[in-house]
């Protein structure tokens, strides 16, 4: 009973939410109420018995994803409205809603046969966070290990692109021109 | 009433139904980046629901891959977009559909 009461509350403030982002005008409007969405979406984690999922959900978009993207809109003019698409909106709907039906066919297509066996079944006694753990770290090793490499990848990128004067390479540059560069840091840039 | 797995596809449906009008109806690439991310949760919720009834962990750990590779996909989106409105001074899709740098 709490169990329906808690996924349709969830269910409908998500989608308002969601719905907010995509047909809002204003960019500051989107983000809050992306973050509101991604917030709401770990209270389906959590009724699933994702505990685990649950807080990663709410450290990594709304805290990480979220900040970074509030850094980002730092850079670009996101007061002005922000100007749409004027597509024909009967075929814009028409394809996403049959997209997202085709979706779901692909995914309950194998359900449909009923002689599924559970690969990883959970482990008796353990808790949420400690059967994630056993099978991360035996059977999916190796795509743990990708994923950092990864996100090692993404950081040094995103380093680069964001910061100032990275096309400079202070290994490769002379003394004479290394004094000069520090010179020129004390002008404005950018 | 019994929540089953029925109710969480529907709702994985209808967000990424939302997220694709999204896709293409914005032309701000910031919000292009926002409609993104609600298509990848709403995946999410599907990986999860499916995980939960069928008792096997692997939509979990699926879910946990898609949430390292959203992160990096925001720095990396993020780092581009900047450099791209420092040299241009906007964001929009339509000034960008020329390949003339």
């Amino acid at each position: 009973m709490f169990e329906a009461i808690a996924f349709y509350l969830f269910a409908f403030l998500t989608t308002v939410m969601f719905f907010i982002t995509v047909t809002t005008t204003q960019a500051l409007h989107a983000l809050t109420a992306l973050a509101a969405g991604m917030i709401f979406i770990s209270a389906f984690f959590f009724i699933l018995g994702a505990d685990f999922l649950g807080a990663i959900q709410i450290v990594v978009y709304s805290g990480a994803v979220m900040a970074l993207y509030a850094f980002g809109m730092m850079f670009f003019d996101t007061t002005r409205d922000v100007k749409e698409k004027n597509g024909n909106k009967f075929i814009v709907f028409g394809l996403s809603i049959i997209a997202a039906v085709l979706i779901v066919v692909i995914f309950a297509a194998p359900m449909v046969s009923t002689n599924i066996v559970a690969l990883h079944p959970m482990i008796e006694g353990a808790g949420n966070t400690q059967e994630l753990g056993m099978v991360l770290f035996t059977k999916y090793l190796v795509p743990f290990e990708v994923a950092a490499v990864m996100l090692l990848v993404a950081m040094v990128a995103g380093i680069v692109l964001a910061g100032k004067k990275m096309d400079l390479s202070l290994t490769l540059m002379n003394d004479a021109e290394i004094i000069d560069a520090k010179k020129e840091q004390h002008k404005k840039v950018l | 009433m019994e929540i089953g797995l029925n109710h969480y596809l529907v709702l994985s449906t209808l967000l990424f139904a939302i997220g694709l009008i999204g896709v293409m109806r914005r032309k701000n690439l910031l919000l292009l980046f926002f409609a993104t991310e609600i298509l990848l949760n709403s995946v999410n919720i599907a990986f999860a629901a499916i995980s939960h009834y069928y008792g096997d962990l692997t939509g979990q750990l699926f879910v946990f891959f898609v949430i390292a590779i959203a992160a990096s996909e925001v720095a990396v989106g993020l780092g581009l977009l900047i450099v791209w409105h420092k040299r241009h001074g906007n964001i929009d899709l339509d000034h960008m559909s020329t390949m003339r740098g």
